[in-house]
């Protein structure tokens, strides 16, 4: 059971939070011009590291606001929670 | 009373304050601060219960939560409670308790035979004898079943309310012992918010059963002027007789607390047991340790206990188990007990495996008058229900086998001590990495993970004076660490009389019999597993240490291996000359001791199990004999029934009046979403698969809501409200999902998109009118035109009904004239109960969920998550007419022309006319082109959609089908659960008004 930092709200327990999976991965900008293998990597191919993993979470019970994490999946512990559209951390940056 | 084995004085129980109590249907009695335990072996009841495979006699080995083998069934009826510990029960008045796993009684039972045949059953054995053949498997289940598990569990409702507690604090400390305590001063005394937990009664832990001094001051003082200031402290919270269970991420802890379980009435306000979720900053583990056994030939029989046991039953219970005992040991802490037991009028030996003992010992013992045999094992002990006797022998170790004389001694009790395993249990479950100790042989806390400390023998620290000062200065640490000001630290110096320094652990004693053959060694009490086994489970081949676990079931069980996991893995090493560091443990998990389920739920049971969501006219339906049906988490109206009438009598009716005069639906869990904002439309094109540009104000539009995938995930009516404000209706269970589908796609993906959603869905009751004489019915209560010419299909319009500022649409789910009248949730019953009146000479009938599928299947309309399943497009559904063509994109415009989505041959959305006329296909039923005696048959698809229809006098069935739109007119067949096969022919979707011109009049 994680502590997570919402970007908004702070500090609050996991209950209030859903994860949805892999963050960084933008919707092509013209789908009707990238090649069936392309939209399909887009669809369902998804990273699952041991080690560091960025992840969408909404804070559901809170603020209702989507926000990214990036949690170490071996120690489960998150390294920084930041909002939307931020640049994506580095291991620097933690 | 009797209380044989009581002692004239001494001990913490109160002896002015007599309780009874009943044991397997005889009347004891002990005091008050006796544990049934404690009490039996004061009344010298030994047998306590039967083992679980060999049905043998077995006794009380423990005084505390590690106890293998006297668990009882506790409480009679609702209440009963299998697998209690008998050494942690409080007695309280009028307890009731049973032994476990045996018939007719626990002195003479039947399945003690297993023990005579028990060459028969060694590890392994049903997996062995029970996988032949295959098809005779329920056959043995049967029997299995039956002879597995030890107590029962209660048939009737639990009768007690279980609360839940959540917790934030600094520091959480587990365990009551002096470490624990020393913890909590000093963090306490430094201001930190303090939580301290402990399993027992009585706060002091295992300190409270021996001599020992704490800076020259008496120890049990000294403990107790400890307890007081802690209470006095208001930053301390204290938890008597509450188990920390889980140890989680983050430091979350999770503790059962016995609230009532100790008492005879239980309370009508307080809970039976409260269960705390703790999330603190720091955890200070300080659980203590728990003494191994020894293993040697018949170690089980009544009679036999853990030195430190026999010790707590004599200082704290005031309880002499035996008059003639035994002590065998390989470490001097033991020898405490011994000395206390002479004192109090036992007649002592001591059997010690070591060759060379501390010399004051000797002299002591020889002072005594207790007999020591040094280098000596007991190898076989006698007594059918109680140990009476002994043989003791020489040990040559370097040969390995027994030497010099056979010493024949008769005993009642044999107090065993194979040293201490640190509760690594919590530590382990929090990821805490654990390393073997050679000289403590046993596995103590390496490598810290969380935030966290772990100190005292917990810690395999058992200098007494050390785990005073560390434990006092890591309470101090932690208020540094949270920026408190810590309390002045202090010089502490404690005495015992003798210390646990080291001890050996031998993977057993050499006995009369060889351990391979038959004899039982018992290394895990409560499985019934001996050092054989493990020998067995080597030799086939099951030589990881979590192989050797399942196979033998060693570790396993409520006591989840306590007292056993050490000495079967010395066994595992012997046999593979390894050290132990090398095969390894096995994972330790929550819970740390058995819970009840009642904590777990909490609350949560009956009505509150899961929220109810009630329209604003509930309660009308409710008077008005409504047959409810959950829709998520709503209670819907199922249908209305009439005096006499069943289900199809009433859905009957109910179409009928809607086709012929005037019918009312309760649609207000419709989920309702309001979109405001300069790029809704924009945003709407985006979500929705046809076009929204173009929609003018006052108009709505059907939408069908796609995800990525191509596949239809929702759909329902738009309204366009003003220049930037829209209305969206979704369905009743798909209105949290859509709406965080909206949100997803506003907060993550286009992000500069100015647009708003706010559910509304609560706020909006809805009257569904629909019939013939819907328009004529409502004009006669609103101002605003309902004229065919003023407020067309599909158009909305504003006013008052019945008085009150309401919104009406004109939109239809049954394929008649239609109008949804929205009020405010407050005005809902109000206006429904005018509509009611002022319906009467239109017949108007309220209708549920069943005429509303009937009628809409009629008219080919469909239902998402009824008709689709997350696996079928637009296309599939006939509903080409809806996907855009000139929209450049939308949400799963871009997989509809991926190779599977755009196949031609899949499953179409068909209708299905039976020939006989009559059968009204089971729902999901699988359509087939030719049915056979049995499968594989060709299978063309599945009924989605069944009913029987009023108004045209047969049934309609909707359903999916491959290829289905070229096979229209073509017969197939349905092969039914109960062996009949029905004969159908497919057809267009729409059976109803096939022109549309109902709804449009």
């Amino acid at each position: 059971m994680f502590v997570i930092k919402c970007p908004y709200c702070g500090e609050r327990d996991q209950t209030e939070f859903s994860c949805h999976g892999e963050a960084h991965i933008a919707r092509p900008d013209n789908p009707a011009e990238v090649s069936d293998e392309e939209w399909g990597e887009y669809l369902f191919f998804r990273n699952n590291p041991k080690g560091i993993h960025f992840e969408r979470w909404t804070h559901d019970h809170g603020c209702r606001r989507w926000f990214n994490v990036m949690r170490d999946t071996v120690s489960d512990k998150i390294m920084k929670t930041y909002k939307m559209g931020d640049q994506k951390p580095g291991v620097q940056d933690v | 009373m009797s209380n044989q084995n009581r002692t004239m004085f001494g001990g913490r129980v109160d002896r002015g304050q007599v309780i009874n109590f009943i044991f397997n249907g005889k009347k004891y009695k002990g005091f008050h601060g006796d544990t049934l335990a404690s009490a039996l072996l004061a009344n010298d009841v030994h047998l306590v219960g039967r083992s679980f495979k060999y049905h043998r006699a077995r006794g009380i080995l423990t005084a505390g939560s590690e106890e293998p083998n006297a668990i009882v069934q506790l409480g009679l009826g609702a209440r009963t409670e299998p697998n209690m510990r008998a050494t942690e029960i409080e007695l309280y008045e009028g307890l009731e308790a049973a032994s476990q796993n045996c018939w007719p009684s626990v002195n003479y039972d039947i399945g003690s035979l297993n023990n005579i045949l028990s060459s028969i059953f060694p590890a392994g054995f049903y997996y062995k004898t029970f996988k032949w053949p295959p098809s005779l498997w329920l056959f043995y289940e049967h029997f299995i079943r039956k002879a597995a598990g030890l107590g029962y569990s209660p048939t009737a409702k639990n009768p007690d309310r279980y609360e839940q507690k959540f917790y934030y604090c600094d520091l959480t400390i587990v365990g009551g012992g002096i470490s624990g305590l020393l913890s909590a001063l000093a963090a306490g005394r430094s201001g930190c918010s303090v939580l301290l937990i402990d399993e027992n009664p009585e706060l002091g832990g295992y300190l409270l059963d021996y001599n020992f001094s704490i800076n020259e001051k008496d120890g049990l003082k000294w403990i107790k002027n400890i307890v007081d200031e802690l209470y006095s402290m208001d930053n301390v919270r204290i938890l008597k007789r509450t188990t920390a269970m889980g140890y989680y991420d983050y430091n979350y802890l999770t503790a059962l607390e016995k609230v009532t379980n100790h008492c005879d009435q239980l309370s009508k306000t307080i809970p039976r047991e409260r269960y705390w979720r703790v999330r603190s900053k720091k955890i200070i583990l300080a659980q203590g340790a728990f003494e191994r056994p020894l293993v040697f030939a018949d170690n089980d029989r009544p009679g036999i206990m853990m030195a430190s046991a026999g010790k707590k039953y004599l200082s704290r219970y005031g309880v002499l188990p035996g008059k003639s005992v035994v002590l065998f040991t390989n470490n001097d802490h033991a020898y405490q007990t011994a000395f206390e037991f002479n004192d109090k009028g036992a007649k002592l030996s001591v059997v010690d495996t070591r060759e060379n003992i501390d010399t004051r010992i000797q002299k002591k013992c020889d002072d005594l008058g207790i007999k020591l045999y040094s280098s000596s094992s007991i190898i076989s002990t006698s007594g059918n229900k109680k140990v009476n006797q002994i043989e003791v022998q020489k040990v040559d170790r370097k040969q390995n086998k027994l030497s010099g004389e056979c010493v024949t001694l008769d005993v009642d009790c044999i107090l065993m001590s194979g040293g201490w395993n640190p509760a690594v249990q919590l530590f382990s479950q929090s990821r805490g990495k654990l390393r073997y100790d050679k000289v403590l042989n046993t596995f103590v806390p390496d490598k810290l993970i969380q935030d966290q400390i772990i100190i005292g023998c917990n810690n395999g620290c058992f200098d007494l004076t050390k785990n005073l000062n560390h434990s006092y200065q890591e309470g101090l640490n932690t208020a540094k660490d949270l920026n408190y000001e810590a309390a002045d630290s202090i010089n502490w110096k404690g005495e015992e009389e003798i210390s646990f320094t080291e001890s050996s652990v031998e993977p057993y004693m050499l006995g009369k019999k060889k351990v391979t053959k038959g004899s039982k060694h018992f290394i895990d009490f409560q499985n019934d597993v001996t050092a054989a086994d493990i020998f067995l489970a080597q030799r086939e081949g099951y030589i990881s240490v979590e192989h050797t676990k399942r196979y033998t079931t060693t570790g396993m069980g409520t006591d989840q291996g306590k007292t056993s996991n050490v000495n079967a893995l010395a066994l595992m090493s012997h046999i593979h000359e390894k050290p132990v560091d090398e095969i390894g443990h096995t994972t330790f998990r929550p819970p740390f001791s058995p819970q009840t389920f009642g904590a777990i739920a909490g609350r949560s049971v009956d009505h509150l199990f899961d929220p109810e969501r009630r329209t604003s006219i509930h309660k009308w339906h409710e008077e008005n004999n409504a047959v409810f049906e959950d829709v998520g988490q709503w209670k819907r109206p199922y249908y209305f029934a009439k005096k006499n009438e069943n289900i199809h009598d009433a859905v009957k009716r109910e179409c009928l009046a809607v086709r012929n005069s005037l019918g009312m639906l309760d649609a207000s869990t419709l989920g309702k979403i309001d979109l405001r904002g300069p790029d809704t439309a924009k945003f709407l094109n985006m979500i929705y698969t046809n076009a929204w540009s173009k929609l003018e104000i006052g108009s709505c539009r059907y939408g069908l809501m796609c995800n990525e995938h191509g596949m239809i995930f929702d759909d329902g009516v738009t309204t366009r409200l003003g220049e930037d404000h829209y209305h969206m209706t979704t369905t009743t269970g798909g209105a949290a999902r859509v709406m965080s589908w909206l949100e997803e796609f506003l907060q993550t993906e286009w992000l500069d998109m100015e647009v708003f959603c706010t559910s509304v869905t609560e706020q909006w009751t809805v009257l569904s009118i629909s019939g013939p004489n819907s328009r004529k019915f409502l004009q006669e209560l609103t101002d605003i035109d309902l004229s065919k010419e003023n407020f067309p299909f599909m158009k909305f319009r504003e006013g008052k009904v019945c008085g009150i500022d309401s919104r009406v649409f004109r939109i239809s789910f049954t394929g008649e004239l239609s109008f949804e009248v929205n009020v405010p949730s407050r005005y809902g019953r109000f206006v429904w109960e005018q509509f009611m009146q002022h319906g009467k000479k239109y017949n108007i009938t309220p209708y549920g969920t069943e005429t509303m599928h009937v009628l809409r299947a009629e008219k080919g309309f469909i239902i998402v998550g009824q008709d689709t399943d997350g696996s079928v497009t637009p296309m599939d559904m006939n509903m080409d007419w809806i996907v855009s063509k000139k929209k450049q994109d939308f949400l799963g415009k871009r997989s509809f022309i991926r190779s599977d989505t755009s196949r031609s041959d899949r499953k179409k959305f068909v209708g299905l006319l039976v020939n006989d006329k009559k059968t009204v296909l089971p729902e999901g039923s699988h359509i087939v082109e030719k049915a056979l005696k049995q499968p594989p048959m060709k299978m063309l698809g599945h009924v989605t959609s069944s009913y029987y229809s009023p108004i045209l006098g047969h049934p309609i069935a909707l359903a999916m089908i491959k290829n289905g739109m070229n096979l229209l007119g073509e017969k197939v067949e349905i092969p039914l659960m109960n062996g009949k096969v029905i004969e159908a022919t497919i057809s267009d979707t729409v059976f109803y008004d096939k022109e549309g011109s109902k709804n449009n009049e």
